[in-house]
């Protein structure tokens, strides 16, 4: 059973940071509860879809298959974190000062929150289709407590999580969109790393110099903190060239695509509401 | 952001060229435990490994020590590449048996 928990708890808690971070980006939202709901529930349904095509995807592509969608899910989660990330630097200064004014929850661009649905989604079905493979081959070996085991991981997972979110929460409200934008920003630019660790794996990319420094002396990526933050901040403890042309690239665009949205004339508001266009 | 993208995939293209001549090493999976244990592959040269599962259930080849994170279904085979290492020591394991799946990457 400890065995089973400690697999599921690791697994679910890189999702439940993800979700934590979205879940705060997206504070003050109306309705958001249920987005992040939908994408929960969206990443379970598509995790067991995936599980049970694994040996589809084992095969598929000359074997490269689990690695091209693996890099395939991060890379599209990242552009929809990077959408959002723009759009915030648009409208997240007028998000925060009608909270602070109104006290209650704002409308927000609907397709926004829609991408951030999908990155919910994404994360869950990631972690999720492991989790799910994980235990059918433990069922299969005849190993009990596997629901007990299930439970206990995801309950400490999820309860990681919160306690992010609940830290997250006590930041300001000036400072409170800057810092939930600095966040995702650092955990797009650690997903695109860890598509370009899975690309490389796969032959698809070259490593432009393999294990660049090693810092697993220090915080090694097996552990619970190298862990969290290969998630929040990408962190990794022998990172290849190619991982950090990918975080590189993605923490310039978005640097650049945020100065840019910043420029563009302030967004105009109806009963003190941000009017937003569907764009996506 | 538009005026990047171009110069981007001119810079990614190249880049797909395959090293398909590399030499390449089996690791077997059979009751949760890899076979061999040990394995011995040259310093500083990249390394195709097969992954072969004689097992009746998944399993994730993974280390913390290297990158390499490759699910192998049930009675079936799989390959990813690896290094190029320094010399030294690697631990390698299998995710969702770590009590006996457990191995040495020996790089010399």
């Amino acid at each position: 059973m400890g065995a089973v928990a400690l697999l599921v708890f690791r697994e679910v808690l890189e999702a439940a940071l993800i979700v934590s971070v979205v879940a705060a980006a997206t504070r003050g939202v109306m309705r958001r509860g249920w987005f992040i709901g939908g994408g929960i529930a969206l990443g379970v349904f598509g995790a067991v879809l995936v599980a049970l095509s694994a040996d589809l995807l084992a095969s598929a592509f000359s074997g490269a298959g689990q690695e091209l969608f693996n890099a395939i899910v991060l890379l599209a989660a990242v552009l929809m974190i990077g959408w959002h990330v723009l759009w915030m630097s648009s409208h997240g200064r007028e998000l925060s000062r009608q909270m602070r004014e109104l006290g209650s929850a704002v409308h927000s661009g609907a397709s926004s929150l829609g991408l951030l649905l999908a990155v919910v989604a994404l994360a869950v079905l990631r972690e999720g289709s492991e989790v799910v493979l994980f235990l059918y081959g433990m069922r299969a070996g005849g190993a009990g407590h596997l629901w007990t085991g299930l439970a206990i991981g995801t309950a400490a997972g999820a309860a990681l999580g919160f306690a992010l979110y609940a830290g997250l929460l006590r930041i300001p409200m000036r400072h409170f969109f800057g810092v939930t934008n600095g966040m995702l920003v650092l955990l797009a630019a650690g997903l695109a790393s860890t598509a370009a660790r899975y690309l490389i794996q796969a032959d698809l990319l070259p490593a432009w110099g393999n294990q660049l420094w090693d810092s697993s002396w220090l915080l090694g990526n097996g552990s619970v903190p190298g862990q969290t933050a290969h998630i929040l901040i990408g962190y990794d403890a022998q990172p290849a060239g190619m991982q950090l042309v990918f975080y590189g690239l993605t923490l310039f665009l978005l640097w650049m695509g945020a100065r840019f949205a910043r420029r563009q004339p302030s967004t105009p508001t109806v009963d003190g509401r941000v009017v937003t266009h569907p764009v996506a | 952001m538009q005026r990047l993208l171009p110069f981007v995939f001119a810079m990614s293209l190249p880049l797909l060229a395959s090293a398909a001549d590399v030499p390449s090493y089996t690791l077997t999976l059979k009751d949760h435990r890899y076979q061999p244990s040990e394995l011995r592959i040259p310093a500083d040269t990249r390394v195709k490994l097969d992954l072969v599962n004689q097992d009746a259930s998944p399993e994730e080849f993974e280390s913390d020590d290297f990158p390499a994170e490759k699910i192998v279904m049930p009675n079936s085979r799989t390959s990813l590449f690896i290094g190029p290492l320094k010399r030294g020591h690697y631990r390698f394991y299998g995710d969702f048996h770590q009590p006996t799946a457990q191995g040495t990457l020996v790089v010399e």
